[in-house]
Order: C-alpha cells, then structure tokens, then sequence
C-alpha cells in the first residue's frame, strides 16, 4: 500500500521549523515557502499540513498585530493571513488584489491563507456576503499600515524621509535617485514588525495609515484569474476529504429510520465479524460504527442492526399537507426577556427587508435610511450574530386599513414556497485528530472559528485545546457553517483516542441537511382607479421554529441525537421583501410557525444561501406583477411608476440604484412595453417574459427570465436571462459576474426543481432524482449580466464594494414565475414550476 | 483481501483489496488520487468519474475487480507535464466556483470531445446532462466546452500552462 502520509519535502521543512519554534509567535506561521504563484496548492498544503505541527495549545492569533496578518519573507514575496474562508466565489483572490495594492507588492509574489485557527485571526470565516463588504477593510488597512511601516524603516536605512520616497513592487527607493533602493524582504524578513494597531474589534482594527482611493488601485479592478482554479482543474489541490493522517480511521453514521425515534437496541454482532470492523460508538440516539477503511465503514453501518420506536404522534405534517398545516398553525410567542436584551457584537450591519432584521439598532437605522417604519425586533441569539430574529410586530406605513376602504379594487393571493434543501454536491466531512490530549479538525466549515468554539464547548475541552483548519470542499452557502461531521468526528475520535474521518453519505446529506424555512405568504393590494398600488398588505410565515445557528454545541444534530435540549429553541424568521416603491400605505408582518416536533428531525432549518431572502422575494415581486396586471399596466413601466412616485432618496441612493438596475436590464433585454400575459398563445411552445428586483444588503439586482413553456410536456425552459446588478466598487469583474451568473442558475433552480418532500415521518427525496437539481439540459442558451456599479454619488471618491455572493439568486423565483405567468396567462403561486404542477395549471384553465 | 492488478495513468499497481471494494475508494484512499471525489456513490452526480476504455465510468459503483482496462483520471489527463486542451479551456473559462465537481465535469467533456470533437450545444448539453454541478457552473462549463473544441482546432495552445503539481 503506498503510503499516504508524507509531505512533500517543503511542507516538511516548514513544520520542523515549527516544531522548534523559530520564528513562532502569537500562533504565527512565520516561515517562507520559497514557490510562488500557485497559492491555492500552496495554501492548502500549508494548511493540511498542520497536522504534524505544534502540539498546542493552541491561542488566537493576536489581530492587534501586524505581524497576524501578514509575513514578508526574504525572497521578497509575502504571506497574508486572513480570517475568512473562500467557499468558491474567487474571494481569497480578491483578498490577494487588495492587499497586494495596499501593500505595495506585485500581486504575484504573494499568497493568501484562510481560516485556521491557529494561524489566521478570527475574522468569523465567511457569510452574509461580507467577504468585501466588510472582511476587506481590516485587511486593507493592516497591509497599509504595514506599508507605512516599511517606508518609515526604509526612511531609517537610506537616510532619507519617507516623503521622498516611493515603492513598486515592495522596492522602495528614492524618487530623485532610483539607485538607492531597499526591498521589503531586506528590511523585515526574519523579524517582526511588532508594531499594534488600535481597535477594539477586529471590523475596527487599523494602524494609522489610510487606505488607498479607488483610482490608486491597481490589481483591485482587474479581472485576475482565480489563484484556486488551476490546482482544481488539474487535480492537485488537496480537499478536506483529502487528509489522511497516520491510524486514521472511518466512522458512518447509523441515522434513525424515522424522525424523533428512540433507539432501544443495537445488535453488535451483525457486524462483529465484518473485515476491519472496530466499534460501534453511541449515546443517546446517535449511532455511529467505525472500521479500519472506508469501504468497510459503509458497510458496517449498512448491515448493524438497530431497533427503534416511533414517537406517538407524528412529527410533522406530508408535504403534501405542509401548507394547510401552517394556514392553521398558531404563530410562535417569542419570549419577553429576548426582547430587552442588546444585539450581539459582530452583527452585520442589516437594512430593512434584508432577509431579516439582526437587530434593533440596524433596524432603526434602516427604517431612517427607507422611509418605511421598522418597529424594534428581537436581537439575535447571543451565540449566533447571523441568525435572524422574527419581526413581532406588524411594520407599518401610512394608513393601509383607509386605503383598503377607499380602494377601487383589491386584489389578493397567497403564495407557497416548499422547503427547499443545501443538499451539498458532497455529504458533510471532517477529519477529527485527537493526539496529544488536543483535537485538530479538518473540514471546509465557512465559520471554521465559530465551530472551534463550538466543538470544544460540545466536548467540555478549553478553547485552546482545539484548532479548525479549514480548507476546500464543495461549496458553502450556509450548510458548512451547520457542520454536523466535524462534530461527530471529533467526539467519535476521543472515544476511541484515533484519528476520525467521518462522511455523511448521499441519502443522509439530503434526507438530514439543514433545509431552507418553507413559506407562506398572503398579499393583498389596492388600486385606485388610475391603477395604481395605493396600499399594500404583506403577511409572511416561515416554517422556521428551531433555526440551527452556527456550530452551536448544543443544536447540532449530534446534539440533539444525544439528547441535548436548549431551554428555547431558536425563533427563526420570517423576513419581508426589500424593495424601494413608493406604496403610500403598507403593512408587513412576518410570523414564525413551528412543526409539532422540533428536535431530532430532518426538517430542522438552517441558513440557506441568502437565508430566507428568496421566498419573500419571489412572493412580493410576484405581487408586484399581479398588480401591474390587474391595472392592465406594463410590469417593467408600474415598477419604474412606484420608484419614481417619491423624489425622496436615502444616502445609499437606493432609489436610484433602484430605477438604474430596472432600466439597465430592460436595455439589455430588448424590453419592450405591454402588459402581461402575452396575447399570443397559440404555439405548442409558449413563450413569455419577466422581471423582478430587490435589494439583498446594499445590493440591488434586477433580472429578466424569457421562458418557453411546451403546452404538451409543462416543461419550463429559461432560454434567456439577464442581470443588471449593482453591488458598489468590483474588485475582480470576471469572478464577480462568474458568480452572478451562477447564483442566478441557483435562483433558477430552486425556481423550477428544487422542492424537500416528506411523509409525516421522514424525508423521502433523498437522492438526485427524488430531490431535483438544475441540470447542464436546463441552462439557459444565453445569459447578459450587466455591473451597474457607477457612484450615484459624485462627491464621493470612493464607492466602497458590497456584498454580491447571494443576490442575483433572490429575485430569480419571482422573475421566472412572472415569465411563466407572462406565457401561459396563469399565475401559479407554488414553486417549484415543476412540470407536473405546470401541466396541471394548464389544463385547469384550458390553456 | 486478494491481490488485485489496476493500471492507473500508466502506472501498474497490485493492490490487497476486497474485489467487491468500489474502485473510488481504491483511487483515493489507496493510490492517494484526489481527483476522482465521492459526491453520491450511487451513480448520480458524477464526482467520481474516470476514463476506462474510452468512457467515463462511475468509479464509486464499479467494483475494483471489473475495472478492466487502464483507469486515467484527472491527474492522468496532462501529458509531458502540459495539461490538456481540456483542462486549459477551464482555467481560461474560469469555470469552477467551489469546484468540487469539476472531476466529473472534465472527465465527462474530455470522453465526449474524444468521440466528437465538433459537438452542437445540444450534444453538449445531452453528454453533460448526468453530471451535476450544485454551484450551477454549467453555463461556464459549457462556455469551456466550445473554448476547448476551438483550441483543439487549432492545435494545442501554445502558451499552455505548465502542471502545477
């Protein structure tokens, strides 16, 4: 057998110089690679190769110091080591593109680590699309600051003041004698910096150096190719599912047959005799086995027997009967004292309608900010900054209840969104190593330092006794921040005192993933007798009681397997749709309801990429579409009305932004005026067109869906999309637009396939074909995106980025329901526009 | 166990495995590949596929023992050091987002092109359809499908990136 364990040589060396402490401090990992311009690999084995390092424990490197975050080595290249994680978006290379132009260093002579523990600084991992609109900043500031630095010790080594000196290319010199020079490498290299920076949380660290105008810029900009794409393509990266550790083991889940049930016997010898069975480990209800190789593990916990009782009642409603249960459920009472308590440090800064509000003080700001009214919401639980909180009382604007009764028509739909799953390209994985009395974790977790904390708090060890190192898995979008494997491996590698790689296996990963909240939404809307929409009543409700934060050592599954109860389960949201129109009287309110059983079952919720921003989103903007059809009204022209009804704007410019994105979109498609539906419906193929807009943070997207629908089939093709987004400054174009294009695919997805079926005790689509994905046959045959991304604002230099890993996906549910509508002349308000249920709605209306 | 003989990307290996073991396993945790992945093991998705005999083959449902013929995986596909045409239009695409798939989606694109170089979109999309991508990159991978089918036209290209690894 070959040997899976060595390293290569370079990798090697690094970690002896470790071992010996050289150039240790503040849990850095000061040492130079020598080999550049292959920063994924590079990282990636720097990351994996962890294992054989420093034996703990293991502090949190100082992100007062410069020397954190970034090394510069002799060779006159440099390390940056940063606090996220990049789940796919190319943001490690956007990283590399600001600091390099902070810095003052070629880009190429650098690399970029992120998101171990024990050598990167916490800056959460990744989420929230925060990566450049606020994991940047500090980034950028240090490496500023750092170049400050450097000058001040070039000023000190030439004998001339730093102002007249410049740098390229981490060269300094003097501008009036460019053969005096001295590299960043010659003055640091093998030292520290030593130099603190002030602030009091890491979103505020800074030296005193400012950072760069936008047109100083020069890597920040430029569509750099993606450092990690090479290493993908031709196979050398090394995954978290690549790791393999000397006497590691593997471990497979045994998951109850059924939701909530209770195990009463397991009969060992069913498997005893099995090659290179080891154990089978369990508490509670968790069950898992343990054998010498992979295969062997499969199926060990394939063939234990086990025996199990039902809970009395069931857990919760068929899919089929989701939604009438929920009509009558009675919403969840939140508690009083959550209520009163302050919002959670590091919670990201929220606007009204963003999936959510995070807490009181944002929301105030938001509701100063949009007009609308936000009443004060319940900040979110202390452990879990992201998680949302319910709106408890009704937003409201103007005198809607007046405006109902003087309308001269109301219209009203309510609108169903199914749960909808993560199902991971891969189950979820980790490698647990649990020697020297310490536990390193190997897992592609987006918040790997959120499930440092929590793993050590799950197996009552110190904080510094653990490490995450995170490396490269299949991609993020909330489920890798809810890692149940990492847990599970971790507490499996104590027990048995080995190392543990634990994999989820298909069926489980998408029958037990955390899902995205089902929705009900009811809408109503009044038009006066011009047309147009003078009031408007949005009421949402999620499926969303018990909301699984993030690595939370007591709502993981293996947590709750084991009988881990939380006095008050999580609240979960349901959020409110984001859009600037000036409807004079409004009314909002969303409502959390609560399946009968909230422990122990597959229909636990959990962030879902733009975490129940889409189904808001789809309901509202379809509304929208209803209403421009009721008023006989051109859908794109009633929109672009209601924007410019109120002269008012807000310092985002978010009115504008609005009308821009609505109009670059409709350029770009070839728009052209008529009301919904198309009139002509007479082909075999009918084709319509739609258009959807809405905020996600601070960036606003506005998209078009034409379908074409075969009346014999209920096929649904989007043969064309388009994107006008705005999301602020964009550092890399090509890999923004690339994940425009690719979170718009997902929009369409979970537009025309995507839907979690249960009976009343398990999830029964637990494969590619019983829960549906988009697929390389339903890709559209043309795709414009448009970056609206000019400075409302001509006073201000410096247009910052924003956030842009989740919004296209938003508005695509409802663009595509209001093409299908345009098409067929029939609103269906249920996605997924299966084409079963399109056939259906079909031949009920004759069509 | 029982010794087994497997030819993987020119190499010959005898191996003491169970013949029933999936082959995936064998490749990744025996020979220490990385680019073949589990991402189902039930032959859906496509994570795992390898190039035996001219086809792209599940590897996380073939047994090792019926794996006749060489296996080359991703790692196999670079010749002299240069990756192939493939591969390349990938990097110049910029297709992946997490990438995770990509095994699967390159295997497949290299076994299709290799049968017909010349493909129309509709082939494209029916070659790819049973392989899956949960980032939705499809629309780039379809964009590096083209890209490779002109560079292969026109000969290698000559700037071809040098294997990484």
């Amino acid at each position: 057998m070959i040997s899976s364990n060595r390293l290569p040589k370079q990798i090697e060396d690094i970690l002896v110089m470790h071992r010996r402490g050289f150039l240790k401090s503040a849990g850095l990992l000061a040492v130079s690679f020598g080999v550049f311009g292959s920063g994924a690999l590079e990282r990636a084995e720097a990351q994996s190769s962890a294992a054989a390092g420093p034996h703990g424990p293991y502090r949190d490197p100082d992100y007062h110091q410069i020397d954190s975050w970034i090394v510069i080595h002799e060779d006159n290249t440099a390390t940056f080591y940063v606090g996220t994680t990049d789940p796919g978006q190319g943001t490690g290379t956007c990283f590399r593109q600001l600091m390099s132009d902070e810095l003052d260093i070629a880009f190429d002579k650098t690399t970029c680590i992120m998101g171990s523990t024990d050598i990167t600084v916490d800056q959460v991992g990744s989420g929230g699309s925060s990566a450049l609109e606020r994991n940047s900043w500090p980034m950028r500031r240090v490496a500023a600051e750092a170049r400050r630095v450097l000058l001040e010790m070039g000023s000190q080594r030439l004998g001339v003041p730093a102002a007249q000196l410049t740098v390229t290319d981490a060269v300094i010199s003097v501008k009036d004698d460019p053969s005096r020079r001295v590299t960043y490498g010659e003055l640091i290299a093998g030292k520290k910096f030593n130099v603190s920076l002030t602030g009091n949380n890491i979103n505020r660290i800074t030296g005193q150096a400012k950072t760069k105008s936008n047109p100083e810029l020069k890597y920040a900009g430029q569509s750099l190719q993606r450092d990690d794409i090479p290493p993908k393509v031709d196979g050398s990266l090394k995954w978290a599912v690549d790791v393999k550790l000397p006497g590691m083991v593997h471990a497979r889940n045994v998951k109850p047959p059924f939701a909530c049930a209770k195990l009463t016997g397991i009969d060992e010898s069913s498997v005893k005799g099995l090659p290179g069975f080891i154990k089978v480990v369990h508490k509670g209800n968790y069950v898992a086995v343990v054998c010498e190789r992979e295969e062997q593990a499969i199926r060990a916990a394939r063939q234990l027997k086990t025996t199990w009782t039902k809970p009395a009642t069931s857990p919760f409603p068929s899919s089929e009967d989701l939604f009438s249960y929920m009509r009558a459920a009675a919403p969840v009472e939140m508690p009083p004292s959550a209520a009163e308590s302050e919002p959670a440090p590091g919670s990201r800064p929220a606007v009204e309608g963003d999936a959510g509000l995070r807490n009181q003080g944002s929301a105030r700001a938001a509701s100063a900010d949009s007009g609308i009214h936000v009443p004060p919401s319940r900040p979110p639980a202390a452990r879990n900054p992201d998680m949302r909180a319910p709106v408890s009382g009704p937003v409201v604007v103007g005198d809607p209840d007046g405006a109902f009764s003087g309308a001269a028509k109301i219209i009203e739909a309510e609108y169903e969104i199914p749960f909808q799953g993560h199902t991971a390209f891969a189950g979820a994985h980790a490698l647990a190593d649990p020697s020297n009395g310490q536990m390193t974790v190997y897992t592609n977790d987006m918040k790997s330092y959120g499930m440092r904390r929590g793993i050590a708090d799950f197996l009552g060890m110190p904080h510094d006794s653990v490490r995450v190192i995170w490396m490269m898995g299949p991609q993020g979008f909330g489920r890798s921040a809810a890692e149940d494997a990492a847990f599970e491996a971790a507490w499996i590698a104590r027990e048995i005192s080995r190392p543990v790689r634990m994999q989820w296996m298909r069926e489980e990963e998408t029958a037990w993933d955390t899902k995205g909240p089902a929705f009900l939404v009811k809408l109503r809307g009044a038009l006066d007798g011009a047309g147009n929409l003078i009031a408007y009543d949005f009421h949402a409700r999620s499926c969303d009681h018990n909301h699984v934060g993030y690595n939370e050592p007591d709502t993981v599954l293996i947590a709750q397997l084991m009988g881990s109860r939380r006095a008050t389960p999580a609240a979960g949201s349901a959020a409110m749709p984001s859009d600037m129109y000036a409807i004079p009287n409004r009314k909002m309110v969303g409502e959390v309801v609560g399946l009968p059983m909230l422990w122990e079952t597959p229909l636990r919720t959990g962030n879902l990429r733009d975490p129940n921003g889409p189904q808001p989103t789809f309901a509202a903007e379809s509304f929208i579409d209803e209403a421009a059809a009721a008023a006989k009204a051109d859908p794109l022209e009633f929109r672009l009305k209601m924007l410019k009804a109120d002269a008012h704007d807000d310092s985002g410019f978010r009115r504008a932004r609005s009308i821009a994105v609505l109009e670059a979109a409709a350029k770009a498609y070839g728009w052209e005026s008529r009301p919904s539906p198309n009139p002509i419906r007479n082909e075999r193929i009918l084709t319509g067109r739609g258009i959807a807009y809405t905020f996600r943070g601070n960036t606003v997207v506005a998209e078009i869906a034409e379908v074409e629908i075969d009346r014999q089939t209920g096929h649904v093709w989007a043969k064309r999309l388009v994107c006008a987004h705005d999301c602020g400054f964009v550092v890399n174009p090509a890999s923004l637009r690339h994940t425009i294009e690719c979170g718009m695919l997902h929009g369409l997805s979970r537009a025309i396939c995507e839907e979690v079926q249960f009976d009343t005790r398990n999830v029964t689509s637990r494969d590619w074909f019983s829960y549906q994905t988009l697929r390389h046959i339903d890709v559209p045959e043309r795709i414009d995106i448009v970056l609206v991304n000019g400075d409302p604002n001509p006073e201000r230099p410096d247009l910052p980025p924003y956030g842009a890993g989740e919004a296209s996906l938003k508005p695509m549910l409802a663009a595509i329901g209001n093409a299908v509508y345009d098409a067929t002349g029939i609103r269906i308000r249920r996605i997924p526009f299966r084409r079963e249920r399109v056939l259906a709605a079909l031949k009920t209306a004759s069509v | 166990m029982s010794k087994i003989e497997l030819k993987v990307n020119g190499r010959l290996h005898t191996l003491d495995v169970e013949p029933d073991t999936p082959l995936l396993y064998v490749l990744r945790n025996d020979l220490d590949l990385r680019g073949p992945r589990f991402g189902c093991g039930l032959g859906q998705c496509g994570a795992c596929k390898v190039i035996i005999n001219g086809a792209a083959v599940f590897s996380c449902i073939t047994p090792v023992s019926s794996a006749k013929g060489e296996v080359t995986t991703l790692e196999g596909l670079s010749q002299n050091g240069r990756l192939d045409p493939v591969q390349q239009a990938w990097i110049e695409e910029q297709a992946p987002q997490c990438g995770f798939c990509q095994n699967g989606q390159i295997i497949t694109a290299k076994v299709l092109l290799n049968k017909n170089p010349h493909p129309t979109d509709a082939q494209i999309r029916e070659a790819m359809n049973g392989t899956l991508c949960r980032c939705m990159s499809y629309f780039r991978v379809q964009s590096a499908i083209k890209r490779a089918v002109k560079n292969m036209a026109g000969g290698a290209p000559k700037d071809a990136r040098e294997v990484v690894a």
